[in-house]
């Protein structure tokens, strides 16, 4: 019987690691931004199966790297918001509570399993400066190794992400138009893809929060809208 | 994953089962706990009484008074029986209270939530099936006396046009290509209607109608609510055309109330 061989939980934490951001910086990146009437995300992903989604009234999901899991996550997302809507009210589904969870589930995948999940996920929930204890709006990332951040202004996921807050620091101000935001996230987009092309409407995904929306926040913004938008 | 349950399916119900069974109180044997005075129970919980719903030029109207009542006393005066399940179509409940509003909010869960989930919303027909399973998971309920009958109505985009669907206590599921009331009041609210219906309704003519229909019921039938001048209440109307469901204001139901409905039976009178 063969002995199995030592390897120290630092080298195997930094392979799994080198794993993970070797899996999601094959993807491309998507960011998340304020806007004067809620959060705007602009992803490039030129197929229809999406990468940003409605979790519930006021939140929504963003994914980068592998689609079956992060899509998986987002099903858990949607499940765990619905249920504690039905138990409680609709009103007491926060984007902190089901951050937090992704932020076990994924950390817990980190340290337990042979593979970690190669994915990265943003929980963006609209806020309303109207509406008593859901002033502000959030931004929280989650990383691979179930790291958990929050988020003001703007946030980015992918493999680009530096280069999407090196490009965003200096530009980003707060109360922007939506044509604006969304102009911005696909310029950002753009520098960190290194800005060899533009990208073409039809090439973007873009999903809104908007406070002013009765009820369900999110919505998709159309192809003609964005072409619209960017001309 | 630590999160994830054992369900992987897109229907609500069928994942509050599996995973939560503890929010689920399960009527049948609650029922069955207090057999000997079963009866007695049922007849203490609230009771919806007449709604409505039929086809217009633009869609369907779907209508129903506010009235519930405990055996021979006022529940409430303002209960809700019509509300919305998506942005296309509507539930109009009923029966037992609590147990139809229920069924009414965990519709509209169950289509968001499967919407959610598969990326796609169901195809009207699909809505009203899935209510059709609700009312049967219903059944033993029923059987002690809890009965729920809904009528369902939205805009099927597809082919254009407003579709209604009534059900019986079994999940029996029969669409109806004009009309139906459903509750105590009902069988008065739909030969009402039946006398004033024709394919191709105005707006306006629908809405009188549908408020002539109510006040038909109300009148012959003691469960079912009249309009309350006095509180300011009205029955409850919402519309769904191509453009969504719409909640008719208290306004315009007053209007058409005191100017048509009203008049018209006071010319009657006279």
């Amino acid at each position: 019987m063969s002995m199995p061989f030592y390897v120290s939980p630092e080298q195997l934490m930094q392979d799994k690691a080198e794993y993970a951001r070797k899996g999601i910086a094959r993807g491309r990146s998507i960011v998340a931004l304020e806007y004067d009437k809620g959060i705007v995300l602009v992803a490039e992903n030129p197929s229809r199966l999406t990468k940003i989604s409605e979790i519930y009234d006021r939140i929504a999901f963003a994914g980068v790297g592998r689609f079956s899991e992060f899509d998986q996550l987002r099903k858990i997302g949607v499940r765990f918001a619905d249920v504690r809507g039905y138990a409680y009210s609709r009103e007491d589904v926060r984007g902190k509570a089901l951050a937090n969870a992704y932020s076990q589930a994924i950390g817990d995948v980190f340290t337990r399993e042979m593979k970690p999940l190669e994915v990265e996920v943003i929980v963006a929930e609209v806020g309303d400066p109207r509406l008593a204890g859901h002033e502000e709006s959030l931004m929280f990332r989650v990383t691979f190794d179930g790291s958990i951040s929050d988020h003001r202004g703007y946030t980015s996921i992918g493999g680009g992400v530096e280069a999407l807050e090196n490009y965003l620091r200096d530009r980003y101000r707060a109360s922007l138009p939506l044509g604006d935001a969304v102009k911005m996230g696909r310029d950002a987009l753009m520098a960190a893809s290194n800005g060899s092309t533009t990208i073409p409407p039809e090439r973007l995904e873009v999903c809104t929060l908007d406070r002013d929306l009765p009820g369900r926040k999110f919505r998709r913004a159309a192809a003609e809208e964005l072409r619209a938008i960017l001309g | 994953m630590l999160i994830r349950g054992s369900y992987q399916g897109s229907s609500f119900f069928e994942l509050l089962e599996n995973d939560h069974p503890q929010l689920r109180t399960d009527l049948r044997t609650e029922l069955r706990g207090g057999a000997t005075d079963g009866g007695a129970a049922v007849a203490s919980v609230p009771h919806g009484t007449t709604v409505l719903a039929f086809r217009f030029a633009d869609g369907v109207v779907v209508a129903g008074d506010r009235l519930a009542t405990e055996g021979h006393r006022v529940a409430s005066r303002d209960l809700q029986k019509v509300f919305p399940t998506d942005s296309h179509s509507l539930i109009a409940i009923a029966g037992a209270a609590g147990p139809a509003i229920e069924m009414a909010r965990m519709l509209r869960i169950e289509l968001e939530h499967y919407e959610k989930i598969e990326g796609e919303p169901l195809e009207l027909e699909g809505k009203a099936n899935k209510l059709s399973q609700m009312v049967r998971a219903n059944l033993p309920a029923a059987m002690q006396g809890l009965v729920v009958v809904p009528l369902f109505a939205g805009y099927d985009p597809r082919r254009h046009i407003g579709r209604l669907w009534k059900y019986d206590v079994t999940g029996g599921r029969y669409e109806e290509t004009e009309y139906d009331a459903s509750g105590s009041g009902g069988l008065y609210a739909r030969e009402s209607v039946k006398k004033a219906f024709r394919a191709g309704l105005p707006r306006e003519d629908a809405l009188r109608i549908a408020l002539q229909a109510l006040a038909d019921a109300a009148d012959e039938d003691r469960a079912t609510g009249g309009v309350d001048l006095a509180r300011g209440i009205f029955p409850l109307v919402c519309v769904c055309t191509a453009s969504g469901v719409e909640e008719v204001d208290r306004e315009t139901i007053e209007r058409v109330y005191r100017e048509q409905v009203v008049v018209a039976r006071a010319r009657a009178g006279a």
